[in-house]
């Protein structure tokens, strides 16, 4: 094994495909696809906002008696904000390793730069995902942890809260800004992770994974959409 | 597919002897020395040569590889392949090349493929048939056992190739595909696409890159070799220039190869690398190494034409558009500018198909090069103007796309087609292209023996850089050959050989010998950077190649090459007065690089103007006006001229000295060409 | 030459490795649209060289688009703006009055040797790592003796006409190598000869390519815009693909 004549011959010593950049892509992707698999699911109880009052709050507390009785009360809940608290950890730290290389990878700046070839989703990878960021964590000062309500009213009813907070032209207006942020995190992340994950080896799975990619920021950032244009919008009340 | 044999066109007549020997137009630009009388290839049949040198070759402990040291200047086909395999098998080896990377050696441009005596299409070929089309395509001016060995090797390559993963073309079912070349009558022309050099570069590159890692190979890109070290009789190592830092290095060595490639570049446009260089095969000539043919020049006919002043370098394009293309210009001057389509056809003038009614657009390189030229100065050339000519014919697809229709000719060129556009903005499907002959290979080199060591003892020369296999003329697709031969399996062993004599004596950096090569190029360098006169470098190259070109180029006379030899005189001394090299020497400094590759180009040039005008036959690349038939075709004298020239460098103002090797052929005879 | 281009050109100069730089600002008259964009820089270092200003440093070898040398940023474009090599974009692709900026290519890995000259030398590291196919000179079978499905003999060609020209790491706003390493990846893991050191390969290149201090790649795709050989985004998927194996096969 140790034979030195026939040990291939590499310059950095002890390379490990777990310590690589790629490693790290693949953390991002996983993670993010972790959270395509949640949105979708958010999105879908979110609908149900057009089934009315009852059918809201029905969902809402089902998914607290979820798995039930093999899981205690909320089990399956906080199983999956643990689960989502470690993909965001993951996510997160993995894009800021990778933002630090590319900034010292490139440290003087063009004087002129084009960007031929790159859809603007794709740099806006990370401003996005930092809009993103704070948008969660008002969101979840909103409707999860703080339960704010900006008009005073009640709390602890899901639906009455989410139609009080869009109520409100601004709230509405930073809830739709940070899904179109989130439509454009997928429109370029959801291709990228595919690419990461090795499966568009030809031009023809390169083009559908650009596909769907877009058509999932299409279906998420405009599902989410459509609840607080309709509340808005009066249409529910 | 660029590259088109001369020779399997040819039909072969027998040759009355023309009375020749009572000139000698080169009396007073030389004097004449001992002949060679041993290149050192064994005795006995030729088939059985290269086994016996090889058996014979003295071997090397491997323990002891370590200790012995090689420098290679040269990363292309043949320095890359010597790297790589001298490193596998231990030796230490210093590689040079100026480039930023090993990769991008001048090899990398060659396009149209590889040949090998492989008979995989089971159609007559055979090592032998290889060493006889290379021999008469040379036109018998090479050396037999040395293109034996190069047919016999050229086998070994492709495995060799194939298995370092270059993607060569395959068929179907996964086995290697091959065409024939041109007009030769059996396929054994490998390729990828149209970028065969390239693959064939990257995988030697890669190979000595493995080695790099692996700790046997030294990389110094970025590094001009400027001086060789001869040190008690033998060669010991170089002085280069550190191309980043200016610094002059003194790298020492048991050996020195240089496989440093072609000087066409004499010319100043050549289809060869803007840095193309003479100055390691000069610098070794100056200190004792012979430079054998060096007029021995191929122009190929089809690359796009000069469009300016400007233009700084010419491109090939593939031979194969003469298949298809029909090559003509107007009758009448005055339809020279006219657009070619409103040009009736009986104000046409195909020349080609009328002079060589049998052979017309298919004459082999050296003729269509000359028609060319001879249309052009009768001032019935089209294209801008440059200079006082339009230098350029047409090369007309019409026909074919009326015959073929545009799919098929598509099929066939698109990527060709694509690239004429690029460079000159006009569309060839619908107006015919416009070529213009070009320099492409220098035949000529430094002289080797069959151990292609030069006369300097422990300077072994490959690739391009030598003279030995191609004659008077190189066939398509054996250039590659040859360099990938030379590097992978000749020079490894004939090193050996060399090298188990030593480890030489050691020498350091005071020894007298590097003192004085160091010495010489930091005056070099100095003195180019003092001059400050008022002309520049690019100004002198320009006006030197015009010479070359003009009269050592596709037709020669002695009248032409005596003046030429002044002209060439008096220029070198303007240079070495007037010339304008900006900045300093200890950084990169493209101007200095270029001036110290122009300054020797002038001493190649005259010298090749000489050797010009002492061979008063024409033969291969070589046209000599005054040696030709009624037809107005080549006329070789074998009585008289059926040498090797190799020139001896003289100090001061001593003429150069000729050593003649005669050229001996045990197994082939020797033919006269003929293609009407 | 009275009918040809005046333009304005901001080139970036550089002394050595150590100055910082800045972009100079040089007007050039009657270029004509036949120059390859490199003569017309040859036309500007002719005017400074005859006026006593230092000549610009640029590269170039070969000049037809094959040898991976020559290698500038014109207008924000890596080789300018047609899909093909600096020295084969000719001046028909600009027109009269135009301001062209050239710069040298951008990378911590690729440091500005001088003017718009630059140090590649990081790419080589990488093939050194293991870019190749070990087979020692008289060690190889014969050549038919291992037959290459077409296709991927194909595949395998298509990507290994990289010149090494680095425009891919000049464009990629991560400053990552990975269209590079992919379309090697590519090229080598398509043939049976490649398959011994496959997963190995990857790993070594891969952790080359980091510690040279490449970026990381976010698939955004400018490299494959700026190749002058069209290499392909798929290479890198496939890069990304031969690292997960080698991931699970634990090398
Ligand atoms: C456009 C074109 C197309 C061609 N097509 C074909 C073809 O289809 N088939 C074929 O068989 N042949 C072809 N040829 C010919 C063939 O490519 C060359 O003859 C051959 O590749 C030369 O290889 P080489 O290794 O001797 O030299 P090169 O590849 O030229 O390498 C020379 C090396 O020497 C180095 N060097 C030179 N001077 C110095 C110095 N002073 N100091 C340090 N280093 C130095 C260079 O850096 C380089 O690494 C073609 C040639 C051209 C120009
Ligand atoms: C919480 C804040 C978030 C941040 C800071 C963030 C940041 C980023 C960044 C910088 C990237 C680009 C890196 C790359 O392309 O490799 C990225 C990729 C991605 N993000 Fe996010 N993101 C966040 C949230 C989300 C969410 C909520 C989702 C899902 C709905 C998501 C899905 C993805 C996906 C799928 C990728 C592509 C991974 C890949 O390229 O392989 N991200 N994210
Ligand atoms: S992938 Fe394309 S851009 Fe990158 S180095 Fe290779 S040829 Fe140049
Ligand atoms: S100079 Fe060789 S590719 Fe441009």
């Amino acid at each position: 094994m140790a034979d030195p004549v026939t040990k291939h011959p590499t310059l950095i010593e002890g390379a490990r495909a777990s310590r690589t950049s790629i490693a790290l892509k693949f953390l991002m992707a996983v993670s993010g696809l972790v959270f395509v698999g949640f949105v979708l699911g958010h999105m879908y109880g979110n609908l149900k906002a057009f089934a009315g009052h009852d059918a809201f709050n029905e969902y809402a507390h089902h998914l607290r008696e979820l798995g039930e009785p093999m899981l205690p009360h909320e089990g399956f809940l906080w199983i999956m904000r643990v689960g989502l608290l470690v993909a965001l950890v993951v996510h997160v730290w993995a894009a800021v390793a990778l933002w630090r290389r590319a900034q010292k990878a490139r440290p003087i700046k063009y004087v002129v730069k084009k960007h031929t070839g790159a859809i603007p989703a794709s740099r806006l990878m990370r401003t996005g995902g930092l809009t993103i960021l704070i948008f969660l964590v008002w969101h979840l000062i909103n409707f999860t942890i703080g339960k704010v309500n900006v008009q005073g009213g009640e709390t602890d009813d899901p639906y009455n809260l989410l139609v009080d907070t869009f109520d409100v032209w601004w709230m509405t207006l930073i809830y739709l800004a940070a899904m179109a942020m989130l439509g454009a995190h997928l429109h370029h992340g959801v291709w990228s992770a595919c690419q990461t994950l090795g499966i568009t080896g030809t031009a023809q799975s390169r083009a559908r994974a650009k596909t769907l990619s877009l058509a999932l920021a299409i279906v998420i950032a405009g599902g989410f959409s459509l609840v607080p244009i309709a509340v808005l919008a009066g249409i529910i009340d | 597919m660029t590259d088109m044999p001369d020779t399997t066109l040819t039909s072969d007549t027998s040759h009355d002897e023309p009375t020749a020997g009572e000139y000698d137009d080169a009396a007073g630009y030389y004097t004449l020395g001992d002949p060679i009388q041993d290149a050192k290839a064994p005795a006995g049949p030729i088939a059985d040569r290269w086994q016996t040198r090889k058996f014979e070759a003295r071997l090397v402990n491997p323990a002891n590889r370590r200790k012995l040291s090689i420098i290679i200047v040269g990363t292309g086909l043949a320095g890359g392949a010597a790297a790589a395999t001298l490193g596998e098998a231990g030796y230490n080896v210093k590689s040079f090349c100026y480039q930023d990377s090993a990769r991008r050696a001048h090899s990398i441009a060659a396009q149209g493929g590889i040949n090998a005596a492989k008979n995989y299409k089971e159609d007559g070929d055979s090592v032998h048939r290889l060493f006889y089309d290379t021999v008469k395509g040379g036109d018998y001016r090479s050396r037999e056992s040395n293109v034996y060995r190069l047919a016999e090797v050229s086998v070994n390559i492709i495995d060799q190739c194939v298995a370092q993963g270059v993607p060569f073309a395959r068929e179907y079912g996964g086995l290697l595909d091959n065409r024939s070349f041109g007009g030769v009558q059996v396929s054994r022309t490998f390729y990828a696409r149209g970028q065969t050099g390239q693959q064939l570069l990257i995988g030697a590159y890669q190979a000595m890159e493995r080695q790099v890692a692996a700790g046997t190979v030294e990389e110094f890109t970025r590094h001009e070799m400027l001086e060789v070290i001869v040190a008690d009789g033998r060669a010991r190592g170089i002085i280069a220039r550190d191309m980043v830092t200016g610094e002059i290095e003194t790298h020492l060595a048991d050996v020195v190869v240089l496989a440093s490639g072609g000087y066409g570049n004499v010319f100043y446009l050549s289809t060869n690398a803007m840095g193309s260089n003479v100055t390691a095969a000069w610098r070794a000539h100056r200190k004792g190494a012979y430079m054998a043919n060096p007029c021995y020049t191929q122009i190929h006919p089809t690359c796009i034409p000069v469009s300016g002043e400007h233009q700084s370098k010419l491109t090939l394009m593939s031979e194969s558009l003469r298949n298809d293309g029909r090559i003509w210009v107007p009758k009448k001057k005055e339809d020279c500018t006219k657009d070619p389509r409103d040009i009736p056809e009986e104000d046409r003038d195909y020349y080609l198909e009328r002079i060589y009614p049998s052979f017309g657009n298919l004459v082999p390189r050296d003729i269509a090069s000359r028609q060319a030229k001879n249309v052009c100065d009768e001032g019935r050339g089209v294209g801008p103007l440059v200079g006082d000519f339009r230098r350029g014919v047409y090369l007309d697809f019409a026909d074919a796309i009326k015959r073929l229709g545009e799919d098929a000719v598509r099929e066939k060129y698109d990527n060709l087609f694509d690239m004429y556009e690029r460079i000159t903005g006009e569309n060839p499907y619908q107006v015919p292209m416009r070529i213009y002959p070009a320099v492409h290979y220098v035949m000529g080199g430094l002289w080797v023996d069959y151990d292609l060591q030069s006369t300097i003892p422990g300077l072994f020369v490959t690739g391009e850089a030598n003279f030995s296999d191609h004659g008077a003329n190189r066939l398509g697709a054996s250039a590659l050959m040859q360099g990938l031969a030379d590097g992978y399996f000749v020079l490894p062993h004939t090193i050996r050989d060399y090298l188990s004599e030593g480890p030489f004596e050691k020498i350091d950096e005071s020894h007298e010998a590097v003192v004085e090569a160091r010495k010489s190029v930091e005056d070099r360098v100095a003195k180019l950077l003092s001059i400050n006169g008022t002309r520049s470098v690019d100004s002198y190259h320009k006006e030197l190649g015009h010479i070359m070109w003009e009269y050592c180029g596709m037709e020669r006379t002695a009248e032409g090459l005596r003046k030429a030899i002044d002209m060439i005189r008096e220029l070198r001394a303007d240079f070495w007065t007037n010339v304008k090299v900006l900045g300093a020497a200890d950084t990169l400094n493209q101007s200095l690089e270029k001036a110290g590759r122009v300054a020797d180009f002038f001493e190649l040039g005259e010298l090749m103007c000489i050797d010009a005008l002492n061979r008063r036959e024409s033969c291969g690349g070589h046209f000599r006006a005054e040696s030709q038939t009624e037809d107005g075709e080549a006329l070789r004298h074998d009585d008289e001229f059926a040498y090797v020239a190799a020139w001896e460098f003289t100090e001061g103002d001593e003429p150069p000295v000729l050593h003649k090797e005669d050229l001996v052929y045990t197994a082939i005879e020797m033919k006269q060409r003929s293609y009407k | 030459m009275t009918d040809g281009m005046n333009l304005t050109l901001n080139i970036w100069r550089q002394t050595g490795p150590d100055d910082k730089g800045s972009i100079h600002s040089y007007q050039v008259e009657g270029i004509s649209s036949d120059m390859s964009f490199l003569e017309m820089l040859d036309v500007l270092n002719e005017q400074l060289n005859a006026r006593g200003e230092e000549p610009i440093a640029f590269d170039s070898d070969c000049r037809e688009g094959i040898c991976g040398m020559c290698s500038l940023m014109i207008n924000g474009e890596a080789h300018g703006p047609e899909v093909t090599t600096t020295c084969q974009l000719h001046m028909r692709s600009f027109k009269d009055g135009d301001t062209i900026t050239i710069e040298p290519w951008r990378a911590s890995a690729f440091p500005v040797i001088k003017d718009l000259v630059v140090d590649r030398g990081a790419l080589d590291r990488i093939i050194q790592s293991g870019g190749y196919i070990s087979a020692n000179t008289g060690s190889a079978p014969e050549a038919n003796s291992v037959p290459v499905p077409r296709d991927k003999a194909m595949r395998a060609f298509n990507v290994a006409t990289c010149i090494g020209c680095g425009a891919c790491v000049a464009a990629c706003p991560n400053g990552s190598a990975s269209l590079f390493v992919g379309a090697k990846i590519t090229h080598l893991g398509e043939l049976p000869q490649g398959q011994p050191e496959r997963y190995s390969r990857v790993v070594d290149m891969v952790g080359q390519h980091d510690h040279e201090g490449f970026g990381g790649c976010t698939n955004i795709g400018e490299c494959a815009a700026a190749c002058p050989k069209e290499i392909p985004l798929d290479v890198i998927s496939q890069l990304n693909k031969d690292l997960r194996t080698a991931l699970k096969q634990g090398h």
